[in-house]
């Protein structure tokens, strides 16, 4: 287990670290079951490895526990795992993506990230370049997000029970602002603005895991959105609901939102963004889009009004460049998604029942 | 999308819309035969574009929804083996048979693979020696070359340890068959244009002279099915019964003659059970006699049985057309996507799926 105290971040930012593995560490080119048995080896992989990375006053202490400070207001927490397969891939890795997702899901309240944990769970035999370098990319993306990774857990499992490295982070936030973001504040006629083309996170990964070659890379979204979340809040936008588009993609948020907030949503198909290499790679595989993963999109419900200027805020953060208004909450009503396609019908946009699934032919 | 988006157009398709409007003049029941043509007609809401003289009958063309049950059980028993790896295309794994599916197979130990060609399947038979890597060959004439050339080059290279299970279906005959029922509904049929793509349209003339029946070899967009629909109720109105081709830009009269004679050379035409719909004589495709070592059901020593559909699954009239899914009592209350009866609510492609996913509002009040 390792903690962390509170990192001094303009200092740390200067700093560059090694990209090489830091020594003693580089006596073991792989992750050994000692790794994680509490004795020496341990300790010289919390030290050199995490510990390097990740140093900061809060985490240095080397305290069980890690103890802080939280300015005045309402928290916000969350909780997310990360398994992905395989590791690296084209737009990012393991490591990012666990700090991009629990930020994301922190921003989805309107608040500004104070302090991650994260737990390590390392299949025995994980070459240890391989650690550092998920290691690395988590600290570059804490760094970016502004956000302290301050406590935190390793565990090693024998070789074959797991898939290289899973990591969990929980994130802590403090919600600066009054509005009440939830699902249940969702009303009709709200505006739906999505905030980017979707689907290139889960074609990126499909691409890669089962060996799918396309004439260009799919490069997955994975991105923090607190920058675009932050600029709608701080121009007083009446933002009702916002909802990050992981698994399930577009089509499982708003159906969670519509059971939520008790409302019929109406999305028009030609108005969601998808770029061409995703489409044509989901039309070559029968997968609808709307239910592929994202990892740096987020849709965000405000009134009527306020629709345009709120897109106009989106536009100007590269994360959201290419937002778009996609439909409007219709009325109170049971349930119900609906979205009108490109020849003009109407019809359910449904949760997919389970795991996407190519079809046959 | 290039080659997608115009066949997608929102203005071109109510223009064909108008056309198919103008020119009928009395009700007629048009089936699309292939299950990626329900799909579309149901996602894009093509149907709701139609006059409500024209009826559209969703057929048997959904190569996930026809296989019987029996080779489903087949499929989950050598899956469950140790020495086996089980090879299959991603929509089959939740198929439920009698007692389970492939997912929980899975699930329980089973080593059970999603793979995107036949030929993925013999590359994990080079690199698994020491396994049995079992392919399930399912799917009409459209996937039937792909399990061809997988075995035939299984066979070239001595791979030992691959073999097949066997449950290919071909399209023609399931049409005769529907044609020569005396509750036979349908008089025009939309053929399945990827079938056509491999196989020709030839083999369709003799049917639409014995049967007096059009029949439009077909495109899957909604341009392509609204134009096939068109076509369909031009020859009807005007009491013509010919073979057209819609799907120019994919199908040739003659087909994919080296597919074909790859699957001449590997199969041999054979009487098929379909699901839902009961034993089609010379209606499938199983090994010569001299691939026979590559059939797993040979290699495992399975034996035949007999399997019941659940009672109250009225899958069989819907794979026929002879009901409109939600006319089933079960659909969508005991049967759904996530707990389905019957394989046309399992397949995103089966007419019930269909139905649930885009349209069960429709039905619910």
């Amino acid at each position: 287990m390792f903690d962390v105290g509170c990192w001094m971040f303009p200092v740390l930012r200067l700093m560059e670290i090694n990209p090489a593995c830091p020594l003693p560490i580089q006596q073991y080119p792989q992750v050994l079951m000692a790794h994680g048995g509490g004795g020496r080896l341990m300790h010289n992989l919390l030290e050199q490895v995490f510990g390097k990375a990740f140093s900061n006053p809060i985490l240095d202490t080397r305290h069980d526990s890690a103890q802080f400070n939280v300015p005045p207001g309402k928290l916000a927490m969350t909780t997310d795992s990360y398994v992905v397969r395989p590791l690296f891939f084209p737009g990012g890795d393991i490591g990012s993506m666990a700090v991009h997702g629990t930020v994301n899901d922190l921003a989805m309240s309107g608040a500004r990230p104070l302090y991650l944990s994260c737990a390590f769970i390392i299949e025995e035999g994980l070459p240890m370049e391989t650690l550092w370098r998920v290691v690395c990319s988590m600290r570059a993306a804490a760094l970016r997000c502004g956000v302290q990774i301050i406590t935190g857990d390793t565990k090693v499992v024998d070789k074959g029970k797991g898939d290289g490295v899973f990591i969990n982070t929980t994130g802590i936030g403090v919600i600066e602002h009054t509005l009440n973001i939830t699902p249940q504040s969702v009303q009709p006629g709200d505006a739906v603005i999505l905030s980017g083309d979707l689907g290139r996170h889960g074609m990126a990964i499909m691409a890669v895991r089962e060996g799918l070659q396309f004439e260009s890379t799919i490069e997955s979204d994975s991105a923090p959105v607190r920058g675009p979340v932050r600029a709608l809040i701080k121009a007083g936008t009446e933002v009702h609901c916002l909802r990050d588009l992981t698994r399930g993609g577009l089509a499982s948020a708003l159906n969670e939102i519509a059971e939520a907030a008790r409302v019929k949503i109406a999305i028009e198909q030609r108005s969601v963004p998808i770029r061409e290499e995703v489409h044509a790679a989901c039309e070559m595989l029968g997968l609808d889009p709307l239910h592929v993963a994202n990892e740096g999109r987020f849709v965000a419900f405000t009134t009527a009004k306020e629709a345009e200027r709120a897109l106009q805020l989106l536009r100007q953060h590269e994360v959201s460049a290419n937002a778009a208004i996609i439909g409007k909450v219709v009325e109170k009503a049971s349930p119900l998604v609906t979205l009108r396609s490109a020849i003009g019908a109407s019809r359910i946009l449904d949760m997919p029942s389970g795991e996407q699934l190519p079809r046959i032919c | 999308m290039k080659y997608l988006d115009e066949y997608r157009d929102g203005e071109l398709a109510r223009q064909l819309a108008r056309e198919i409007r103008r020119v009928t003049t009395q009700p007629w029941n048009i089936m699309e035969v292939c299950g990626g043509q329900t799909h579309a007609i149901v996602k894009f809401g093509i149907d709701e574009l139609l006059p409500k003289e024209i009826t559209l009958i969703h057929g048997p063309g959904c190569p996930v929804c026809v296989t019987p049950l029996e080779m489903i059980d087949k499929a989950l028993e050598i899956a469950a083996r140790p020495e086996v790896i089980f090879a299959s295309f991603g929509d089959m794994l939740r198929v439920p048979g009698s007692t389970t599916d492939l997912l929980s197979v899975k699930a329980q130990g089973g080593d059970v693979r999603m793979v995107y060609s036949p030929l993925d399947a013999v590359k994990l038979a080079e690199r698994n020696p020491a396994k049995e890597i079992v392919f399930f060959g399912v799917g009409f004439e459209t996937t039937a070359p792909a399990t061809a050339m997988a075995v035939f080059q299984a066979a070239q290279k001595g791979i030992k340890n691959f073999s097949t299970l066997i449950s290919h279906v071909l399209v023609p005959p399931a049409m005769e068959a529907l044609m020569s029922s005396t509750n036979c509904r349908v008089q025009a049929f939309l053929a399945a244009g990827h079938v056509c793509a491999i196989m020709g349209y030839e083999e369709y003339l003799p049917l639409a002279a014995k049967y007096r029946v059009p029949i439009v070899v077909t495109g899957f967009e909604p341009m392509d099915i609204l134009q096939g629909i068109l076509m369909c109720v031009q020859q009807l109105e005007s009491g013509r019964t010919e073979v057209e081709n819609q799907y120019a830009r994919a199908v040739r009269r003659e087909g994919n003659q080296p597919a074909q004679q790859l699957v001449r050379e590997v199969f041999c035409v054979v009487p098929r059970k379909w699901r839902g719909v009961g034993e089609i004589p010379a209606s499938g495709l199983g090994l010569r006699s001299a691939y026979a070592a590559f059939d797993a059901e040979k290699r495992f020593g399975l034996t035949d049985h007999q399997v019941d559909e659940p009672a109250d699954c009225l899958s069989g009239p819907v794979l026929q057309g002879l009901i409109k899914p939600h006319q089933c009592p079960v659909f969508g209350g005991k049967c759904t996507p996530e707990h389905p009866l019957g394989a046309t609510m399992v397949s995103n492609e089966g007419a019930c799926a269909a139905y649930y996913r885009y349209r069960r509002q429709n039905f619910s009040a």
